[in-house]
């Protein structure tokens, strides 16, 4: 299966990225810069990946969301195109309009790089579904920004429309109702701060991680 | 012309910064302090002569760039 991973000026993380989708699909993604236009096409699976785009100048994501590449992105994904966002990436994608919120500076101001505990809240989601019995998975999370913020009224349709995929055990940075990671209302845009790509190998500290690129594989 | 452009994030909305400011200045011995929220101010150059319609276009770059409506609520001035 053919998939990508974007890369911006400053991304850190598309190395990591490619490294889980070859490990997954068994085929090299293509490696798309921010300037490109258009996906190549047969493209089935984007990441987004983690990293301070453009310096994580005016506001995280900011700049990237206005890229060439990322214009033809949300028209994609508005036609069902799969999508996910990890650390910057996700931040990408808010500021994009992809995914509802924010990611506001972490409660305690402080930039926290630590493994981290989280708790699947849908195992039914296209980004979770090969978990199985599973609801507890450790991701690291590296981030200075990453404390989730969206009115109540979008965190009650979050929860209710079973949007809210992941939630921290111990929350980390203030995000809002614990929230760790997200999906559009069609299921296949996903965002998350944690970098599930982090953690796919035993040399990682834990391969957890990988559920989620089988998942969402697997579903297209 | 010249626009300045203040950038801040919404009432409600939590602003960790402001709150060590604040707390900051409190030790400071400024206990007046109550509380403080931090923004930021951009300032564009801009050709032409009409401010009206230049406003017009800032307002549209704030809704497109300079500000993200979801947190943040954003205030425009034109200086001749």
């Amino acid at each position: 299966m053919k998939t990508a991973v974007i890369t911006f000026p400053a991304s850190n993380c598309n190395r990591d990225a490619a490294v889980a989708l070859e490990k997954v699909t068994g085929v090299k993604p293509e490696m798309v810069w921010h300037r490109e236009s258009e996906l190549p096409s047969g493209i089935k699976f984007v990441v987004l990946p983690g990293g301070f785009s453009y310096g994580d100048y005016l506001r995280c994501g900011a700049m990237a969301s206005r890229s060439p590449i990322v214009k033809d992105l949300v028209e994609k994904a508005n036609k069902g195109l799969a999508i996910a966002g990890f650390c910057n990436g996700f931040q990408v994608l808010t500021e994009a309009g992809l995914l509802p919120g924010a990611l506001m500076r972490n409660r305690g101001l402080k930039f926290v790089c630590r493994p981290e505990k989280l708790n699947i809240t849908n195992s039914n989601s296209r980004y979770t579904s090969k978990y199985g019995d599973v609801t507890e998975v450790t991701y690291p999370v590296a981030h200075h920004d990453g404390n989730y913020y969206a009115d109540d009224d979008t965190l009650n349709k979050l929860e209710k429309q079973g949007q809210v995929i992941f939630r921290y055990a111990n929350n980390p940075n203030g995000s809002a109702r614990d929230i760790a990671g997200i999906c559009n209302e069609a299921g296949n845009v996903f965002g998350m701060m944690p970098h599930p790509e982090r953690a796919i190998d035993p040399l990682h500290g834990g391969t957890d991680g990988l559920g989620l690129f089988k998942s969402i594989i697997e579903s297209i | 012309m010249k626009a300045i452009i203040h950038v801040g994030l919404k009432p409600g909305v939590l602003d960790p910064q402001g709150r060590a400011i604040s707390r900051s200045l409190n030790d400071l011995g400024f206990e007046e302090v109550a509380a403080a929220r931090q923004g930021k101010v951009i300032e564009l150059d801009l050709t032409g002569d009409d401010s009206t319609a230049a406003k017009a276009r800032v307002t549209e770059m704030c809704e497109k760039l300079l500000a993200n409506t979801v947190i943040e609520s954003y205030r425009v001035e034109i200086e001749d």
